[in-house]
């Protein structure tokens, strides 16, 4: 029988469609279709000047906006050979980490509702509207933020920010304790977890698995270590890593990331730079407010940026960043105008969607909503 | 601050172990190479593609064993007019390699990579799909993001950005 999932499926994550083959319980085969978000978000780009191409990025992976803004701007700097300062890339690392969290939070309760476990859901959204508010506080806005600009940052961190940054640093730990308390031992969240949708390091690697989906099935690579990127190296984290390869070891992978993460942005609390949060380059980054209502070289420049963008000098870069799903690539090709000749996002989720059905094939029909919460898929980024 | 120039001499480069692989292998397959902002590429024959790739996933001083990407270039009105992006990834030595492979506008087709890396199925498709390049051997050539009655293929250049009316 051909079993018809989605795309309005509430375990599906957004708009997956799965067609599912089975045999009584067992799935057979299993094909998913993808596309029904494709807004052609890489055609919009080549229209766009370099800095407009920014809020675009924040819609690709809704739930790491400001993954996705770190990575094309990092891209555009290597193009440009943009050195940018300290303080705007320890800011870049402390906005991204609290993204990881929030994105994380959001895979555990939706993961764990889908499976049966509703209160999981409640807690994890209480915090992540913490976070939500940080992110209003520095951004203006809660999801698509924009922060990250190619340059530095759109703005100093307001006061009061790094305060509350710090607090929030501070209870987290305990309230993942209270995720775990819910979930780690419990024996239905085990059943339903432990030994399903099982796939081997080979496999994983060879259908183009990244993040927590790699970690979880024994590799151990993350770029934020192994190809550092935004200053990550003068951090210390560890990256978790289980052997299983199964639902649990992927949640194993992820729990353990929320306290990674929450280390991270406690160094970069503690450490952070003084200084400018904008690199010192007239005509690519847009001069202070201020500045543009007393000088007129500033205001110059200003209406030159909106106006007609910056050249960037020809060439092509490939820029890779660990997003909380796993490798997110930007590879941006200039032809020396003020326009990106090319931009292609290479979505983590695009290629971890393929180990699904690997995952599914012979296992229970039940087992495939597991399945499809453990590779935390978004489907904003498998579509653009 | 000013980029250093790209270094294009075959000869500076040939120490890299991508490269060296490839020209003790066969010297023809490797059509120039480029090293630009720190990252390498490798032009490749366009028949020999998917020999390339599995010599360079099994080389053992350097294996290139995950597939990280592969997308497209149109640069119509120039002739070839497509170029083909892989990027691949070492994850022992941490180390990456782009591959290129150059196509003519008049039916574009290469050779599929699916049998190495069955991840590049989804690519492949993309490929397909936006730009309308064939993959010969391909298990399931079919549009993946369009529909699949669609008219065209939106990421060439000369497809309108707001589309056909």
């Amino acid at each position: 029988m051909i079993l018809n999932m989605g795309p309005q499926h509430p375990s599906t994550h957004g708009v997956l469609r799965v067609l599912l083959e089975i045999d009584g319980e067992t799935v057979v085969r299993m094909m998913p279709d993808i596309g029904y978000l494709h807004t052609g978000i890489e055609k919009t780009c080549e229209a766009k000047f370099y800095q407009q191409v920014v809020p675009l990025t924040d819609r690709i992976d809704y739930l790491c906006p400001l993954t996705n803004n770190l990575c094309y701007c990092l891209a555009v700097e290597k193009l440009l050979g943009l050195e940018i300062p300290p303080k705007a890339q320890w800011m870049r690392v402390l906005m991204n980490e609290l993204t990881r969290i929030n994105s994380h939070l959001v895979w555990l309760g939706t993961h764990a509702l889908d499976i049966g476990a509703m209160t999981v859901f409640l807690y994890c959204f209480r915090e992540r509207e913490e976070i939500l508010k940080l992110f209003e506080m520095v951004s203006g806005q809660r999801m698509m933020t924009s922060y990250f600009r190619i340059g530095g940052l759109a703005l100093e961190p307001p006061l009061g920010f790094f305060d509350r940054a710090r607090h929030f640093a501070g209870y987290f730990p305990e309230r993942v304790d209270e995720y775990e308390n819910l979930l780690t031992s419990n024996p239905i969240w085990m059943m339903r977890t432990k030994g399903v949708a099982r796939i081997s390091a080979d496999d994983c690697l060879a259908l183009g698995g990244s993040g927590p989906t790699l970690r979880g099935s024994g590799v151990d690579f993350d770029l934020r270590r192994d190809m550092p990127y935004s200053s990550y190296e003068k951090f210390q984290f560890r990256v978790p890593v289980s052997q299983d390869g199964d639902v649990y070891a992927r949640y194993m992978c992820r729990v353990q990331e929320l306290r990674e993460s929450i280390g991270i942005v406690r160094q970069a609390l503690d450490g952070m730079p003084e200084g400018p949060v904008k690199a010192d380059a007239p005509g690519i980054v847009l001069p202070d407010r201020e500045k543009m209502k007393t000088q007129m070289e500033s205001l110059i420049y200003h209406f030159k940026i909106i106006t007609e963008g910056f050249a960037v000098p020809a060439g092509e870069v490939y820029q890779a960043v660990e997003s909380p799903r796993g490798e997110m690539g930007y590879y941006v090709v200039s032809d020396g105008t003020s326009k990106p000749y090319r931009v292609h996002m290479r979505g983590a989720c695009f290629a971890n969607l393929q180990t699904l059905p690997i995952m599914c094939q012979g296992k229970l029909l039940a087992d495939v909503v597991a399945a499809i919460g453990s590779i935390d898929i978004v489907l904003g980024e498998i579509d653009r | 601050m000013p980029l250093p120039p790209p270094i294009t001499d075959v000869e500076q480069l040939k120490n890299h172990p991508a490269i060296a692989r490839l020209l003790a292998w066969n010297p023809q397959v490797v059509e120039g190479v480029k090293f630009d902002r720190d990252e390498m590429t490798i032009y490749v024959e366009r028949s020999a593609i998917r020999e390339a790739c599995v010599l360079l996933k099994e080389d053992p001083a350097c294996p290139f064993n995950a597939f990280s990407d592969l997308t497209c270039v149109d640069w119509y009105p120039s002739e070839p007019r497509f170029e083909l992006v892989y990027h691949l990834l070492s994850i022992p030595n941490k180390e990456r390699v782009r591959l290129k492979v150059k196509l003519n506008s008049s039916s574009p087709a290469v050779e599929s990579i699916t049998s190495i890396w069955p991840g590049a199925n989804y690519f492949e498709r993309e490929v397909f799909d936006l730009f309308g390049i064939r993959f010969t051997g391909h298990p399931y050539l079919r549009r993946i993001l369009m529909p699949e009655d669609w008219e065209g293929h939106p990421l060439r250049k000369d497809y309108p950005v707001e589309g056909y009316r």
